[in-house]
Parts: structure tokens; C-alpha cells; sequence
């Protein structure tokens, strides 16, 4: 803990941009582990290796334990007696994102939360999944058209599965996570585009009156996410 | 501009008005009354004198909420005052300011809650306080560009939001190398313990907070914006099942509904009001049954058997309000006038289901008693810790179980009636602990009491007569109150008092509409509580405050 570390400015840029680029070309190395560079290059035991992986990756999620609007209320019932997603073995959440491999967002994103939502995800090791829970996320739900909601959570992380409701029941929420395994099993990666909300060094954007106006405050090299509503949907 | 209140509250208001102007004498400038209360005009370099003096001589001793808007030709701010004695009692303060600058006298000094309301009016509206001793943004990012309920904000306009800001005490661990014991901790936004995205700054000296100060706003989704740009007569319904969203559904309509209902003079079938009266209970058991599950969570610090209980518990009320509305959460139930529909049929398999329900509750709480209240991990963790005392509660505004569980006997429920609850039979639960564990028992005996309400209901609903089954009056299909009419309405929410604010302009949309959040409120106590004391206490006030992000934030 030295005094001198500069907090929240990490090299974990190069990771991001790495995920981006994996993920909008659809497949490449999302599934891929330093075990299969141990395998190396034999095609035969890869394919089964892979597949297997797969099948363990889906039957085996750590759900990182994350609640931020409405809808976490109903992912708490999705956890706990009666539904269960144990059950489904996806039932074990984890309260560091380190130990996470699945993030269900489950609420509205605001201006405020998202770059912290970015930041959690990226903790996440890969390969990580996302479930999208409610209208919020897929679109700012009821908020669309408020001044500080951010249009779905698409804008700052990829999702993979969408569960559409405001909030959905449990059952829509096992559904979708169910929908997820078999992805999974199946080796699948959602070609996702990211949308355009990085995060990104201060020093790094383009000079407008927007930054001029906060280049007194916010340091060059604060990572910063910058929002353009009138382009969001 | 109505000038007098309706009902049977006239002729008291009136000869304490006439009182309350002579105090007032030489600072009212001007009337601006409201439909709920008197409200006085003062000069903005007077707020402190004036609300001083209400506090001081006139008993005035809880203030309720702060607005704020802007006017096309001034801003102003509205402090609306009420007694923890008598909160039918009410008196609003008007302090208008210049368009240019607008610069207001701060009233922190006099009441501590004005603090973070005061703040979020500079944070929306843009008003400065004279005198306010950290007015800063406060759900708003820092670096936010403009405030987005005034009248020239342009929302299209891209902002811009740093990661760093907001997260400070972490710039450095350690306060300086001699003084090796003093660390600052962020707790949240993204924390187990902090009950949603809830974000804490936190001093500490070795185990003991020396500071702890509430970052809020990492929920804020602009609930008054919403319903500044819907209709009254539906689109704002759906709206309040997301403010408090512990399944409190029904409680935060009914302040919507009280709140229009008063202003549009509309009047609810007394059918209707014992299905409110109903469902709400059944809402208020479902959330203090989250928060005493989620409070053991954060005491024994894992999903134990409890927790579990507690959903339990919760799923049967929820299947009964998913009968009973149609959804499992988000309700949208209540109509101006009324409900949506009646009860379901066959009627009853319902109230079958209901009885059963209730009858089961004493026996299951039982269970929690031996598991919680009785056990000594827990009252250790309790007893004593998180004291807040009845002065300091009043001072900052608590309410609901808070204020209860600190010795105030204060229910709006009881002391300005609205819905069946006058007509029915059952009790306020008071603790004078004033720490963690009379607010764990208050939310548990209110469980027992709304219970009781509940049967009270359905044996009611039960014998009533069929022809008589009245679930909503009439209500015109667009409703447009009349212009500059004012109105401030609370009702008992899960956490406190819960309050709505309207200033109709003639139009189908409220021209300015203004939540009254208890959490926002009951939030602020938690340096009270916290500072001086273990960490694991500072968890433990926490979740003894039971908040919810939606609401605090809106
Ligand atoms: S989708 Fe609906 S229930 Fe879920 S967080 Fe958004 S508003 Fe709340």
C-alpha cells in the first residue's frame, strides 16, 4: 500500500480493449484458457478438451452477487426458497467480481453507477458472461427518457442474454439463465457490439466544448465515461 | 388560489394562523397558501429567524421536506413544517428568490435535515445556500454540466463523468506515515452490506469510525422528471412501485393517490379504502420482512436459515398481492378514485388465503423471535450500538420505524388518518431503545399489527354487501386541478413518512412534482449513529436504518 500508487489508473485498458475486439468479432479467444495453450496443437484432444470445458464452464456458474435497482429484489427470490437457481447449478453467489464468472445486472443504470458497473465487469475474469434483467437494461425501462439513465446497459458492457420485464419473475430470470448454459455448453459467443460509452483517459478525448469546460477539473489521466444522449436511442 | 384548508381541520387552523402571524409578524411579506396548510412568504436573509421561531415558540418540530422549483421569473424554495406532536398541524415557508442569483439563507442551522434537502435543491434546481456548511452536489456526478429540473436545461447535451471523482478517501490509505491508524475505507456502491448501490466514505481509527459520510445518487433515475411529463389520471401510477421497491408497492401509490386525490377532490368509496387499507398492510409486511431478513444478513454475515424465512414468508405475501393486482412487484393498483378491479374470484378461496396467511403469522414469528431477537450473537451485536436519541431523530427529520424505535410516537397512519385505518383497531409500536434493536423489534411488532389490520379487512370485505361493492368513483378521464394550486400530502410509507408534493398549472401534468423520501431522510442519521463506535456497528446501523436506494435516490 504504498502512497505514492495512483488509484484507478490501472493498465487494465489494454484488457478492455482486448475484450471489445474479441467480442465484436464474435468467437475468438472468449472461450479460451491457458490449459488449452498446454494442449497445444493437437486438433483431435483440443475439440474434445473444448467441449468439455463447455460443458463444465455452463454447469458450473459463479454469479457475482450484484443488486442494484428493482430487479434485484426479484433475483434475490430467484436465489433463495422456492426458485432456487441453485438447482440449476448457477446458484452460488460470489461477493467479489474476482470470483465471478456470470454478472446478471439487475436494474437501472444511471450516470453516476456506470463507469462503477464498468469497472466491476472488467474485474471479472474471463471468460464472463452477462445477463441483461429487466427493461432497464436492455433500454433505461420506464427511465428511457430521463436526463440520467442510461439507455440499457448495452452502452457500457456487452450482454449476452436479455430478459426482457419490468421485473421479470423468477421464472423468466431461471429461463434466461438456462438459455445462457446452453450458449455456453454449445461453445456460442453473442457477436456483441459494443456501444460507444468506454471508458477512456480524459487526455485521450477529443477537444470540445465539453472538455474544455472540465479540463480544470478532471486530471489527464482519469479514466472518464462520456455520455452523448442525444445519440443514445 | 385556495386560501382556506377543507374539512374539520378549519377552525383550529384558523385561530392557530392568526397565532402564527403575530409571531411571524414582522418577516411575512406576503400569502401563498396551500391546499394543506398556510404558507407564508418571508425574505430569503430571513429563513433562519423564521423557521427559529416556529421551531422555538410556535412547537413546529419536524421539517418535513424542502422544494424547490424555478419560476420563469424567480426560484423558490418551499420548507414544509409540521409537529411530531400533531402532523395534521402544518405550515409552509415560502422563500422566493431573484432569477439572477439566486441566493437563499440556508436553515441547516436550525434544522440539521435542511442539509442534505437544501443540497439536493442547489444539486436539480440550482438555488444557493447562504450559510450552508457543504453544498455541494449531491445526486448529480460533480462534474455534472447544468441542473436538469430547471427550466433551461438542455438534456441532449452530453456529460461527461470521471470514474475517480466520488471515490476519494482511497487517493491515499493512510492519513500520513506517524499517524499509521487512521485508514480511509470505500464501502460501495458495489457492497453486500450496503443494501444496493450505496456508497460510503469512511474514516476509521484502527476499529473505530471516526467519519462516515453517505455518497448517494448511484440510483437516482429522475422519478420527478418522470412524473412532471405524465398525466395525472394513469401515466404517474406506475411510477411510485419503483420508489421504494421492497415490495412497498401499494404504500408509495397510496402517497401519489393521497396526495392528487386531495387535490382534484376526489373522493374513495369506503369499499375501495379497505381494499387499500388491505393491500398496503400486506406491502408493509412484506418489507419489513426483507428488512429484518436482510438485517440478520448483515449481522450473522451469510445467507442463513433466517434469510431464507424471510423470502419464505415474503413469496406467500406476494402470491396473495399477485392475486389480489396481478403482479408480484410492481403493482400499479391503485387508481385515482380507487382500485383497478376487485377482489378476485371466487372471493373465498382469497380470503382463505388470507386468513390462512395471518393466522400462520403469530406462530412464524414466534420462530423469528427465537432466532433472532432471542439469540445472544445478536442482541450482543445490538443492544446498545447504533444509539440515536429522540432529539437527534426529530433534528434530522427520521421517520416511520426509526423514529419509533427512538422513543417518537409518531404514525401518520394514526395522527392524520386517511384510508380505513381510523375505523379499525390496532396499535403503534414504540421502543424506547433508541439503538439497533428497538428498531429490529418496532418492524417486527408492526408485522403482528398489520396482521391484525388485515383480518380486520377481510372480515369487513367478507360481509359486504354486494350491490354495494364500489371500487372506484368517478373520475373524469383527464384531470386538470385547477392552476397554481398547491398541495403537500404524506402518508406512512414501509420506512417512514412518505410525502408527495404537487403544484398543479391547469395542465394535465403537475407542473412540479416532489417526492418526500423517509429514507433520504433516515439515511442522514447514520453518522449520528455510526461515529465513535466499531465498524461492524456502523454495518449493523446500516442495516437497522433499512433504506432502499430507490428511494433515497429517486
Ligand atoms: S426493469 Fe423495472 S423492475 Fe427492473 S430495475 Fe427497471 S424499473 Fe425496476
Amino acid at each position: 500500500m504504498s502512497s505514492e500508487r495512483e488509484l484507478f489508473r490501472t493498465d487494465d485498458t489494454q484488457v478492455q480493449t482486448e475484450t471489445r475486439d474479441a467480442r465484436m468479432t464474435g468467437q475468438g479467444d472468449r472461450f479460451n484458457s491457458k490449459l488449452r495453450e498446454v494442449f497445444g496443437s493437437s486438433p483431435f484432444i483440443l475439440t474434445k478438451f473444448d467441449k468439455f470445458m463447455n460443458w463444465v464452464r455452463g454447469s458450473s456458474m459463479f454469479m457475482l452477487q450484484f443488486g442494484i435497482a428493482c430487479c434485484s429484489i426479484e433475483m434475490m427470490h430467484t436465489y433463495a426458497v422456492k426458485h432456487d437457481l441453485d438447482r440449476f447449478h448457477a446458484g452460488v453467489p460470489r461477493a467479489s467480481p474476482r470470483q465471478a464468472d456470470v454478472m446478471i445486472v439487475p436494474g437501472t443504470i444511471v450516470s453516476k453507477f456506470a463507469p462503477r458497473m464498468k469497472r466491476v465487469y472488467d474485474q471479472m475474469p474471463e471468460p464472463k458472461f452477462v445477463v441483461g434483467m429487466g427493461s432497464c437494461t436492455i433500454s433505461g425501462g420506464p427511465f428511457q427518457e430521463g436526463y440520467n439513465v442510461v439507455k440499457g446497459a448495452e452502452e457500457v458492457i456487452p450482454v449476452d442474454i436479455h430478459v426482457p420485464g419490468c421485473p421479470p419473475r423468477p421464472e423468466a430470470l431461471v429461463y434466461g439463465v438456462a438459455k445462457l448454459q446452453e450458449r455456453i455448453a454449445n461453445g456460442e459467443a453473442s457477436p456483441v457490439t459494443v456501444k460507444p460509452y468506454e471508458l477512456e483517459q480524459f487526455g485521450d478525448l477529443e477537444q470540445d466544448e465539453i472538455v474544455d469546460e472540465l479540463a480544470s477539473e478532471i486530471d489527464e489521466e482519469d479514466l472518464v465515461m462520456r455520455y452523448n444522449w442525444a445519440d443514445s436511442p | 388560489m385556495s386560501s382556506l384548508q377543507e374539512g374539520e381541520e378549519t377552525p383550529e387552523i384558523e385561530s392557530g394562523e392568526t397565532e402564527l402571524e403575530a409571531l411571524l409578524d414582522d418577516l411575512i411579506v406576503d400569502r401563498d397558501d396551500h391546499e394543506n396548510a398556510p404558507a407564508f412568504v418571508i425574505r430569503p436573509d430571513t429563513v433562519q429567524e423564521t423557521l427559529g421561531r416556529l421551531k422555538e415558540e410556535a412547537g413546529y418540530d419536524h421539517l418535513s421536506l424542502v422544494t424547490a422549483e424555478e419560476y420563469p421569473d424567480r426560484y423558490e424554495s418551499i420548507y414544509h413544517l409540521k409537529k411530531f406532536d400533531d402532523p395534521t398541524d402544518e405550515v409552509s415557508i415560502v422563500v422566493p428568490t431573484d432569477a439572477e442569483n439566486p441566493v437563499s439563507e440556508s436553515a441547516e442551522p436550525v434544522f440539521r435535515t435542511a442539509d442534505w434537502h437544501e443540497r439536493e435543491a442547489y444539486d436539480l434546481v440550482g438555488i444557493d445556500y447562504d450559510d450552508h456548511p457543504d453544498l455541494r452536489r449531491i445526486l448529480l456526478p460533480e462534474t455534472w454540466q447544468g441542473h436538469p429540473m430547471g427550466r433551461d436545461y438542455d438534456q441532449n447535451r452530453p456529460q461527461m463523468v470521471p470514474l475517480r471523482e466520488h471515490a476519494n478517501p482511497l487517493e491515499d490509505d493512510h492519513r500520513s506515515e506517524s499517524d499509521s491508524d487512521t485508514m480511509f475505507v470505500n464501502i460501495g456502491p458495489h457492497h453486500p452490506a450496503t443494501h444496493g448501490v450505496l456508497h460510503l466514505e469512511t474514516t476509521l481509527d484502527g476499529e473505530q469510525v471516526v467519519d462516515v459520510e453517505p455518497d448517494i445518487g448511484y440510483l437516482h433515475r429522475n422519478e420527478e422528471q418522470m412524473a412532471q411529463q405524465s398525466t395525472y389520471r394513469y401515466q404517474i401510477m406506475p411510477y411510485p412501485d419503483r420508489w421504494d421497491y421492497i415490495s412497498a408497492g401499494l404504500l408509495n401509490e397510496w402517497a401519489y393517490a393521497r396526495a392528487a386525490e386531495d387535490l382534484a377532490d376526489i373522493e374513495v368509496p369506503e369499499y375501495a379504502q379497505i381494499i387499500r387499507t388491505m393491500g398496503a398492510e400486506l406491502c408493509r409486511i412484506a418489507a419489513h420482512m426483507l428488512a429484518v431478513g436482510t438485517f440478520a444478513l448483515d449481522i450473522y454475515g451469510d445467507f442463513t436459515a433466517i434469510f431464507m424465512y424471510a423470502i419464505r414468508d415474503r413469496e406467500k405475501a406476494q402470491n396473495i398481492l399477485e392475486d389480489l393486482t396481478g403482479q408480484r412487484l410492481m403493482f400499479n393498483y391503485f387508481r385515482l378514485g380507487g382500485v383497478v378491479w376487485d377482489l378476485p374470484e371466487p372471493r373465498e378461496e382469497f380470503f382463505e388465503k388470507v386468513r390462512s396467511f395471518t393466522e400462520e403469522l403469530p406462530e412464524l414469528l414466534e420462530e423469528y423471535h427465537d432466532l433472532i431477537t432471542g439469540n445472544e450473537i445478536l442482541q450482543m451485536r445490538t443492544v446498545g450500538t447504533g444509539v440515536l436519541p429522540e432529539e437527534v431523530a426529530k433534528n434530522y427529520g427520521a421517520t416511520g420505524p426509526v423514529a419509533r424505535g427512538s422513543g417518537i410516537d409518531y404514525d401518520i397512519r394514526r395522527d392524520d388518518p386517511y384510508g380505513y385505518y381510523d375505523e379499525l383497531d390496532w396499535e403503534v409500536p414504540v421502543e424506547d431503545g433508541c439503538d439497533n434493536f428497538s428498531r429490529l423489534l418496532v418492524r417486527m411488532r408492526e408485522v403482528e399489527e398489520s396482521a391484525k389490520i388485515i383480518e380486520q379487512c377481510v372480515d369487513l370485505l367478507e360481509d359486504w354487501p354486494e350491490e354495494e361493492r364500489n371500487i372506484q368513483a368517478n373520475v373524469p378521464r383527464t384531470l386538470r386541478p385547477d392552476d397554481d394550486t398547491e398541495i403537500y400530502r404524506t402518508v406512512e410509507g414501509a420506512k417512514g413518512e412518505l410525502g408527495v408534493y404537487i403544484r398543479a398549472d391547469g395542465t394535465e401534468k403537475p407542473a412540479r412534482f416532489k417526492i418526500r423520501s423517509p429514507c433520504f431522510s433516515n439515511l442522514q442519521t447514520l453518522p449520528e449513529m455510526s461515529n465513535g463506535e466499531y465498524i461492524p456497528d456502523m454495518i449493523a446501523a446500516l442495516g437497522s436504518l433499512d433504506i432502499v436506494l430507490g428511494e433515497v435516490d429517486r
